[in-house]
């Protein structure tokens, strides 16, 4: 693939601005519900995780009660798999309890496609029958695919295809912030290289003798 | 090579130790799927799977039912007995007329060493070994790997003994090449006649006695012992047996520390393990059966699919944007 490769990083979001847009965004996902009740966010691996929850503190701070917090990986859902080459290293999955009835909001980091919101659909559904299920983005960058829309976007964009959106967290990156880069420029942090599901929570998991791809 | 395994999951013996560790923590998300209740994920819809069983095998013929059920793959069944294999088909032919049907992989236990490697050069499926003669059974010593660190954490310097019939046992090779290059010290315990010549030239130590071996050990593999082999003379009688390598609750009480036991099964309950040890609360022999969906899960996922020539828009697509 040809490269016009120009350097140029555009910031979207800095620390700051990413701050406030999870706020409003927390907000909106609040008045949407009208409170907390019956609420449930999961984040979609990876960083749909970590502003999944961090969403969830925000909530918690203004309404007293955290809404139930879920994890998924969509990746076994993917529809490309019979394709791409190197197997995708799949994340855990964690969906609290019944959610039979509750009020889901599908928390991820940047919307383009919208082929992860799908895959998201259909894994949810083998989990339960909510009963609504919502769409949070907090990077909305057009050039969709499929018939999916978000309630909740911390930020819309028009991007060109051979552009691409970084979102970076303070738990996994060091710094939040949001920033473009030319498509094909290499991730704007280290653990993006490599599996891009990968995660690190138990200790079990750390130990095997060396990185499969460090 | 498309997969990060290769073509084919034949033995441990070729694999690094990142492509051991890549299995064990792929198949730690699949443990999950197995406690959801709708046990089944879509990944491999539309793609079909031969478990050609030239052995009898049930524990390791269900569980790699259940694990490509579980990805939605399509499977048949074939069984030596009563197949166009009992009227003397090849090995070869067999594979081939199967894949005329186009499948996508076999699954096949076989009971002469190298077999898998044999029809894994000569067709196109990918080929994953489910225990072949004397040689190994990849898939089980993984189970073990994966039982072993989730109740460790970690492998390298764990001190783990392999009991029994280690001359004959596929699932001690792959034991012994999967433990060392995860960096566990290893050892083998059994009566001479049933340990390989050369053994200790492996750097694996060798305990004559089973108590000294639990002085040492941090878990103990216990090995089936194949009760024809009393009748091959290799042990004077399976009381004997018992009464020296036998692992019970009386010898795991005199050793000073904890020891886990794990079984590849079928037991001889009373022959190379006791009910009261097996039943007991330092057996996990039911989590490595438990565990064995997982890691069949992860190594079919790992090997399947993949037409490289259809990534560019795959490829395309880094992490966070889908």
């Amino acid at each position: 693939m040809p490269s016009a490769s120009q350097p140029s990083t555009t910031t979207l979001l800095d620390t700051r601005a990413m701050d406030r847009t999870l706020r409003r965004m927390a907000d909106e996902i609040v008045e949407l519900h009208d409170g907390t009740e019956d609420l449930v966010l999961v984040g979609i691996q990876r960083r749909g995780v970590q502003l999944a929850s961090r969403i969830a503190r925000l909530i918690a701070e203004r309404e007293g009660e955290a809404p139930r917090l879920g994890a998924l990986d969509i990746t076994l859902y993917r529809d490309d798999l019979q394709t791409i080459g190197p197997r995708p290293v799949v994340g855990p999955t964690d969906i609290p309890g019944d959610i039979d009835g509750a009020r889901v909001v599908i928390v991820d980091d940047v919307l383009y496609t919208g082929r992860t919101v799908r895959a998201a659909l259909d894994e949810l559904a083998d989990f339960g029958r909510p009963a609504r299920i919502g769409l949070a983005v907090l990077i909305d960058r057009g050039g969709r695919e499929l018939p999916i829309h978000a309630d909740v976007v911390g930020k819309r964009v028009e991007l060109r295809r051979d552009q691409r959106v970084d979102v970076l967290v303070a738990e996994l990156d060091g710094a939040d912030s949001v920033v473009v880069v030319p498509k094909t420029a290499p991730p704007s942090d280290a653990g993006r290289a490599a599996g891009g599901g990968r995660s690190k929570k138990s200790p079990a998991r750390r130990s095997a003798a060396g990185e499969a791809s460090a | 090579m498309t997969s990060p395994l290769g073509k084919d999951l034949l033995a441990l013996e070729p694999l690094t130790p990142e492509q051991i560790g890549l299995i064990l923590d792929t198949a730690e998300p699949f443990k999950e799927i197995s406690e959801r209740a709708i046990k089944k994920v879509p990944t491999l819809r539309g793609s079909t799977i031969v478990n050609l069983f030239f052995e009898p095998s049930t524990r390791t013929r269900v569980s790699f039912e259940f694990a490509e059920k579980r990805l939605s793959a399509d499977t048949v069944n074939v069984a030596a007995s009563g197949s166009s294999v009992s009227k003397g088909e090849t090995l070869v032919d067999t594979a081939r007329n199967l894949e005329a049907m186009r499948i996508d992989m076999v699954v096949m236990r076989h009971g002469a060493s190298g077999a898998a490697q044999f029809l894994a050069q000569r067709i196109e499926s990918n080929v994953i070994n489910a225990g072949d003669g004397t040689h190994e059974h990849p898939t089980q010593g993984l189970l073990d790997l994966l039982t072993l660190r989730d109740h460790f954490g970690d492998l390298r310097g764990l001190r783990v003994c392999i009991v029994g019939d280690v001359l004959h046992s596929r699932v001690a090779r792959s034991n012994i090449w999967g433990l060392q290059k995860m960096g566990a010290d290893v050892a083998v315990c059994g009566p001479r006649s049933l340990l390989p010549n050369a053994i200790a030239e492996f750097g694996i130590t060798v305990f004559d006695r089973v108590e000294a071996a639990m002085e040492w050990a941090q878990a103990l593999n216990v090995l089936r012992l194949q009760l024809e082999r009393m009748t091959a003379g290799y042990i004077p009688s399976l009381r004997e047996y018992n009464r020296v390598f036998g692992v019970t609750r009386e010898r795991l009480e005199r050793a000073d520390h904890d020891i886990l036991i794990l079984h590849p099964g079928p037991m001889n309950r009373g022959v190379e393990i006791d009910s009261d040890v097996a039943d007991g609360p330092h057996s996990v022999i039911l989590n490595q059966v438990t565990n064995g969906v997982a890691i069949r899960m992860a190594v079919l996922y790992l090997l399947a699919g993949g037409r490289p020539e259809l990534a560019e828009t795959a490829k395309s697509t880094p992490g966070g944007e889908r």
